[in-house]
């Protein structure tokens, strides 16, 4: 099992960038310890800044030091910096045309019991619809290597969500096909196909791996780029299969799935279902206890395709 | 006679043809916050010819509503035409818009959302700092926007970091859209709230005067260690008796009587600055 969490793997890749560019900076909200980002303030305390529990204050200092140059990540836990600081991710961030990386930790239900305050399940529905906004959700700390470090290179707005604890690896450290706002295609398949993002791509992965061994020709696609999500590679995983499932960990509505469902329907209309989070707050417990609860496991997809299937 | 107050005449009746031409704009605080403008415009490092300098002076205006003020300074500054601003402010897939936009040379955010000048505004500053650059960073906030508690983050952010390079101006006119400030939200004592958060504050009793601007800013410049932040004392809808401290002229829209009134009272107001 992976011990390192992908904000962990986050706080490298900006170590390593900050060492040969002093215009990348990092901005906290009295969140450099949830954001594993200790390390980088000790190491390059000239290149980050504190900002306090003030994360409309966080993301309006991080877009006036990009619109003079500097290359900020603004890192935050992703219930706060994505609705607390909405409107200055819209109009400083998106609408002025700021080069700033707006990084949610802890997001989804990594805060487990802490409760639907810290739960981050609204996220991608509200940076979605942010004209210019980017939305990323990496699955794993290999493939969260390779897009802040593909982030590095642009200079656009984009809104990231990381989760809080280790996850399994989905790809190995030899192994990470990556391309930037291009899904990955984890599995082929020729009759049901399923989609993720974020922490439930392992899942999805596993339920794969279980339909494809019980005879149901699955395919699986690692969708982290939620936005702008990469219609044609989910066209092409999707044609011809009978059925596709999208698995998120955040509302049902707005997310993954409405835009798989909005996708598929206009242009090779089949069935489509919407894992996700419950629309009400989420069951006590750790992330692995929610997930296992709500059916979002490796079993509770597969579940769901083969009575799906079965209808 | 300080040739920039008479000028302030001039620009008004560029901001009254800009609203009227555009069908709509906030006129009470663009009168308010004329001579603020204008005087900063004419100090900042700024230069039309290349006004992406990396080290030019940076204003941001987080009282975005009054950028008919704004079009018209940049563009005595050089940075726009006032002709294609009158022809196309408002109007249908027009750049100029009722809100600055940082497409626009010159303008460096986007703002109309209160509360977000002064957080970014810290930004500017503190890379400033980190770059080793001696630019001066502005921005200009209305009154009624102190109500929003971003601000506040803001101000503590900048007292906490003590950025001398920084300089907050408040448009102090005493008026929002719905009344007096003091009724809708009064904001209590500005220069202890600010100084208790580390800032030098500088209260300037007519804030439509270019001389006591001009003194207000150089002290600014010269105070080091901490942001200043100057409380102008202004007049909502300054210039025309008309308009002058009237809350239902934060946003209205003259009719033919009302320009034909507030024109000739702009030309008389600045008739009597020439014969100062």
């Amino acid at each position: 099992m992976n011990k390192i969490p992908n904000r962990a793997v986050m706080c490298e890749v900006l170590k390593e960038a900050a060492a040969k560019d002093r215009d990348v900076v990092v901005l906290c909200s009295d969140s450099r310890g949830s954001g594993s980002m200790t390390s980088f303030a000790d190491t390059y305390p000239a290149q980050f800044v504190e900002v306090g529990i003030a994360e409309q204050n966080l993301v309006g200092i991080a877009a006036g030091m990009a619109a003079c140059g500097k290359k900020p990540f603004a890192i935050s836990p992703a219930s706060f910096i994505s609705t607390r600081s909405y409107e200055q991710c819209k109009v400083d961030c998106a609408y002025s045309d700021t080069n700033v990386k707006l990084v949610g930790i802890s997001g989804g239900v990594s805060y487990g019991a802490l409760g639907m305050s810290h739960h981050s399940a609204q996220d991608i529905a509200a940076m979605s619809a942010i004209p210019g906004m980017r939305v990323y959700l990496p699955s794993d700390r290999h493939q969260t290597r390779k897009l802040f470090e593909a982030l590095l290179q642009d200079r656009q707005t984009a809104y990231i969500r990381l989760g809080r604890n280790p996850v399994e690896d989905v790809y190995t450290e030899d192994c990470v096909p990556f391309a930037m706002d291009k899904a990955t295609v984890l599995a082929e398949g020729t009759e049901v196909l399923l989609v993720a993002c974020g922490e439930m791509v392992r899942p999805m992965k596993d339920a794969a791996d279980l339909l494809n061994r019980e005879g149901i020709s699955t395919g699986a696609l690692d969708m982290y780029c939620v936005k702008p999500l990469d219609r044609e590679g989910l066209l092409a995983a999707a044609k011809g299969k009978k059925l596709v499932v999208s698995i998120e960990e955040h509302s049902p509505f707005g997310g993954l799935g409405s835009m798989v469902a909005q996708v598929i329907s206009a242009n090779d209309p089949k069935r489509v279902i919407t894992l996700a989070l419950p629309d009400a707050p989420v069951i006590t417990g750790t992330s692995k206890e929610v997930f296992q609860y709500y059916g979002l496991t490796g079993e509770g997809i597969a579940e769901t395709v083969r009575n799906a299937l079965k209808a | 006679m300080n040739a920039l107050a008479v000028k302030a005449y001039d620009l008004r009746q560029d901001v009254l043809d800009i609203i009227v031409s555009g069908g709509g704009g906030h006129i009470g605080g663009d009168m308010s916050s004329m001579e603020i403008m204008l005087t900063l415009y004419s100090r900042m490092k700024v230069d039309p010819a290349n006004p992406k300098d990396p080290d030019r002076d940076r204003f941001v205006l987080s009282k975005g509503h009054c950028v008919e003020t704004l079009y018209a300074v940049l563009a005595d500054r050089g940075f726009l035409d006032i002709e294609e601003v009158k022809a196309k402010f408002s109007r249908f897939g027009s750049e100029y818009i009722g809100h600055p936009h940082n497409t626009i040379p010159g303008i460096e955010m986007n703002s109309g959302s209160l509360g977000h000048g002064l957080s970014v505004c810290v930004g500017m500053a503190l890379a400033a700092r980190m770059d080793g650059k001696n630019y001066r960073v502005y921005t200009l906030m209305g009154d009624g926007e102190l109500a929003e508690g971003s601000v506040w983050e803001g101000a503590t952010s900048a007292g906490h970091y003590r950025l001398d390079n920084l300089c907050a101006i408040i448009d102090r006119n005493h008026l929002q859209i719905s009344g007096t400030t003091e009724e809708v939200m009064a904001p209590g004592c500005l220069r202890e709230r600010l100084e208790a958060t580390g800032w030098h504050v500088i209260e300037v009793a007519d804030g439509n005067d270019v001389d006591q601007l001009n003194a207000a800013f150089d002290e600014a410049e010269n105070t080091k260690g901490m942001p200043t932040c100057i409380i102008a004392n202004t007049v909502k809808g300054k210039g025309s008796a008309l308009m002058e401290n009237k809350a239902g002229w934060h946003h209205h829209l003259p009719n033919a009587e009302e320009y034909a009134q507030i024109k000739a009272d702009l030309a008389a107001r600045k008739e009597a600055l020439l014969h100062e």
